[in-house]
């Protein structure tokens, strides 16, 4: 299948779902007014990627900021990354966040508790 | 004289040390000018790089905020001119040792209802209880049309640490002005 990689903007992140490596990358910054219709096609790719998933599959979240509209479709991409973990994929999480940056750590385990895939928050010099 | 209005507004802007502050209708070209313009501002700023970000944050969630809730006040009642309604105001201050996001805009009177009472949920609790119930409303919640996730309020009150300072102003029988003044520090 087609690998989905799409620039950043200014409010919007970057992003590389590879399927050929199960290597999936959101980075940057998420924070359009109304972020349902950017989020649609990484959940359409999800669905068409979980049909025939490689055995891994990470999902490394480097994000600086993002707002919360934003933060319900990153719940439902992870939901949709719950749904296909199982046995044809383990989904492993990687949040990321910027040293001393404690509301991107908390970010990350608000969705660890909600989210049962799992989770490694890591902390970085930079993103 | 209008030249002493203008002194006395330059003189006000300089004592709040308002860094930036626009009234008018706001769009999504004006947010993304006024984020760009705040985080070049703030480069030069020797705060540390999480008050930054608070600041950031908060001002993304604000901004979003007026721009959602002027959308929403389309259809108006007669008592306004349709810019009136569309109309918001905001400002960016650093005082001391922090910032003061400040926010002005008409709401109707049922509406302020319910966003006072959520506002005093809000207010009422601690750092933890505010962790759950962001928790519960992101796990629990829909998007509306908008893209809201009803989750700006909890998500200001969480990394600005403080307060949530409010006011509705009774304009007339059908409509009020929200004022909001957050800090963060």
């Amino acid at each position: 299948m087609e690998n989905l990689h799409l620039e950043g903007s200014a409010k919007t992140p970057s992003i590389h779902f590879d399927a050929a490596t199960g290597k999936l990358e959101l980075k940057g910054r998420s924070i359009p007014e109304n972020s349902v219709e950017f989020y649609k096609p990484l959940n359409d790719w999800i669905d068409a990627y979980g049909k025939d998933p490689i055995a891994e599959t990470s999902v490394d979240v480097k994000l600086e900021y993002f707002n919360t509209s934003s933060s319900k479709c990153i719940l439902d991409l992870f939901k949709k990354l719950e749904a296909i973990s199982g046995s044809k994929t383990k989904v492993v999480v990687n949040w990321f966040f910027e040293e001393d940056d404690e509301d991107m750590e908390e970010a990350g385990q608000d969705y660890q508790a909600i989210i049962s895939l799992p989770f490694n928050i890591i902390e970085v010099e930079e993103i | 004289m209008i030249k002493n209005d203008i002194y006395e507004l330059y003189q006000t802007m300089e004592r709040e040390n308002i860094l930036l502050s626009f009234k008018g209708v706001v769009t999504s070209d004006l947010l993304s000018s006024v984020l760009s313009i705040m985080e070049s501002k703030m480069d030069y700023m020797d705060e540390s790089p999480k008050l930054k970000k608070k600041v950031f944050n908060v001002l993304v969630e604000c901004l979003q905020n007026l721009y959602h809730h002027i959308d929403s006040n389309e259809e108006q009642d007669r008592n306004f001119t349709k810019i009136e309604v569309k109309s918001a105001l905001f400002m960016i201050a650093k005082k001391d040792d922090h910032f003061v996001i400040r926010t002005g805009n008409y709401i109707d009177n049922e509406s302020a209802i319910d966003l006072e009472k959520r506002l005093d949920t809000i207010n009422g609790m601690d750092k933890d209880e505010l962790k759950k119930y962001y928790q519960d409303v992101l796990s629990n919640g829909t998007l509306s049309d908008k893209g809201t996730a009803g989750l700006g309020m909890i998500d200001i009150a969480r990394k600005s640490g403080n307060k949530l300072e409010y006011q509705f102003l009774p304009i007339n029988d059908t409509n009020s002005f929200f004022c909001l003044n957050i800090k963060i520090d």
